[in-house]
């Protein structure tokens, strides 16, 4: 589970739709403004130019995917590109690396279940 | 598109080698998979070089990277390489959805490095990451885990992550140091101290600001335990209770794309891992192909700079914006500081080297490759049947061939089949991965600009 840091972000409210905000500005801790993506439908608000990996761990989820081969949970694990432990489906589309993808506001983020299904009848 | 060179990363090596190569009159592209520059060492710092956590060391990329966007380049970044015609100096790109081409004269290749696989039990539970996607975190997204937290193995940037979490308020409740006794002793012999003093001493600066976590030496034995999440980790001796479990064995170079190529390669014995040959100059195998960073072998972003900026003069050289005399006057003092940024390599590769079982897990069930969930055991019994390298055991199991390609198993399964067969890594040679470098779907490949 992650946090945002309490000294960096004022505490996230449940109101207001998607877009950005921006908390209290602090020139010791760098840019403060969030934007609102939707992690399994779920709201949560990320800081803007975190990855859809990183608000899948903001919002506490317990899986991004889950393996193909054994059906494991999975959580991101190296967060830079190499692992593909982060795979999920992003606005509909299948099998993207979540922590190569920065989060927008309004964006959807699904856990991959398995392989992707190529075709639905 | 066609330019005189391609930089491939945006790093300290990539950066520094387009600053130079646009000082010299190339034309240049710079070809980045991430959203902004900065590499991995810099990640993020345009929006959190003031954070105080992450310390004075970050924000001195500041300059390098005012420096690089001040340039007037074809700068790519969230652009995949997938595909590289080094005969032709034909790259093929990804960028939101769509390929395209891009011609270069020369191609740099700077794609930095990734962190040593750290393969224990229990190491794909939800909950358990690397020490560098902790920091990736902190880094872009102000984030720190919740909870209890446990730092396991050892090199540098584990004791900098330590340093970082407890300055913004998220002190590891343990630090489990996987070093073996007898290194220091080992290190010391290997030498460098007395060229490598300044980066020493911030070295220990380092540790000091560390003291007050609790920690255990010489751990072995690690796994982690739990139903859907981390719950515990243990160790031979002990065991204690945890949310999050974040492991580092050092980093070794993203090979990725020079082993695709067909560069030549040597094996590393004192980082334990494989680097592309290069000369002084990043010059590989390839006559149209370099190679500057880390991923020539790990020597940390003072070094990653100089060698970019050696790069880019060798590729002015090569086209003429370079006499030989104008080389060499330039060469000198990047070569001079680069060998002093690289002085207390020996040192610290003593210190930090992995041990055997981070290598080889000894345990049978431990899942080796990740994405196609292949363990040790099936690993050995391939070996045993016959399989003599990485590439021959895709006849036997899956190891290798899910989406991250082998980036993440191919040195442990290198390890596990030189273990059975009774040789070395060295002799059983590595994964030789094909394009796409990365997964690209067929309509991605169908659209093109």
């Amino acid at each position: 589970m992650f946090a945002l840091r309490p000294d960096r972000f004022r505490p996230a409210s449940a109101a207001g739709g998607a877009g950005q905000r921006r908390g209290t500005p602090d020139a010791r801790t760098g840019p403060t403004a969030t934007v609102e993506v939707f992690v399994d439908g779920i709201p949560v608000r990320v800081p803007e130019g975190a990855s859809a990996a990183a608000a899948v761990l903001l919002a506490g989820s317990p899986l991004i995917r889950e393996t193909p081969v054994t059906g494991a949970p999975r959580l991101p694990y190296c967060l830079m590109g190499v692992c593909f432990d982060c795979l999920a489906e992003i606005d509909g589309i299948a099998n993207r690396q979540a922590c190569m993808v920065p989060a927008v506001p309004g964006m959807r983020i699904a856990p991959q279940r398995g392989a992707r299904v190529a075709f639905r009848s | 598109m066609s330019c005189d060179l391609a930089i491939i990363g945006a790093g300290p090596a990539g950066m520094a080698a387009a600053v130079e190569a646009v000082d010299l009159g190339l034309s240049v592209a710079v070809i980045d998979e991430n959203p902004a520059p900065g590499g991995q060492i810099f990640r993020g710092l345009e929006g959190a070089a003031g954070d105080a956590a992450l310390g004075a060391d970050y924000a001195a990329g500041l300059p390098l990277l005012r420096a690089f966007r001040a340039l007037r380049i074809g700068y790519r970044p969230a652009t995949t390489l997938w595909h590289l015609e080094p005969e032709e100096g034909v790259l093929s790109l990804l960028a939101a959805g769509t390929t395209s081409e891009l011609t270069a004269g020369r191609v740099l290749l700077a794609t930095g490095a990734q962190e040593r696989p750290v393969p224990i039990p229990g190491w794909t539970l939800p909950g358990v990451m690397t020490a560098g996607a902790a920091q990736i975190l902190l880094k872009t997204a102000g984030a720190v885990p919740k909870g209890r937290t446990v730092l396991a193995g050892q090199g540098p940037l584990l004791w900098l992550l330590a340093a970082q979490l407890a300055r913004a308020g998220a002190p590891p409740a343990l630090i489990l140091e996987t070093r073996p006794k007898g290194r220091l002793a080992e290190a010391l012999r290997a030498g460098g101290l007395l060229a490598g003093a300044p980066l020493l001493a911030k070295g220990l600066a380092l540790l000091a600001k560390t003291r007050r976590i609790p920690r255990l030496r010489a751990v072995t034995g690690l796994h982690a335990e739990g139903t859907g999440h981390v719950r515990r980790v243990l160790w031979d001796g002990g065991a204690t209770e945890c949310d999050t479990l974040l492991l580092h064995e050092g980093v070794v170079p993203a090979t990725h794309i020079p082993l695709a190529l067909g560069l030549e390669h040597d094996w590393d014995e004192a980082q334990r891992c494989w680097r592309p040959r290069v000369d002084a100059y990043g010059a590989s195998s390839h006559p149209r192909v370099a190679v500057a960073g880390d991923g020539a072998g790990i020597g940390g972003w003072q070094a990653a700079v100089a060698a970019g900026r050696l790069a880019a003069l060798d590729a002015a050289r090569r086209v003429g914006r370079l006499t030989e005399a104008g080389f060499a006057r330039r060469a000198g003092p990047l070569l001079a500081t680069r060998r002093a940024a690289l002085a207390l390599r020996p040192f610290l590769d003593a210190l930090y080297a992995p041990p055997g079982w981070v290598l080889a897990p000894p345990e049978d069930a431990t899942l080796v490759c990740r994405c196609e969930e292949v363990t040790a055991g099936q690993v050995r019994a391939a070996a045993r049947l016959g399989a003599t390298g990485p590439n021959q055991l895709k006849a036997y199991c899956r190891a290798g061939m899910g989406p991250c390609q082998g980036r993440m198993c191919g040195a442990t399964v290198a390890a596990l089949i030189a273990e059975a067969r009774g040789t070395t890594p060295e002799a059983v040679g590595t994964l030789r991965p094909r394009a796409p470098y990365k997964p690209l779907t067929v309509a991605e490949l169908a659209r093109t600009g």
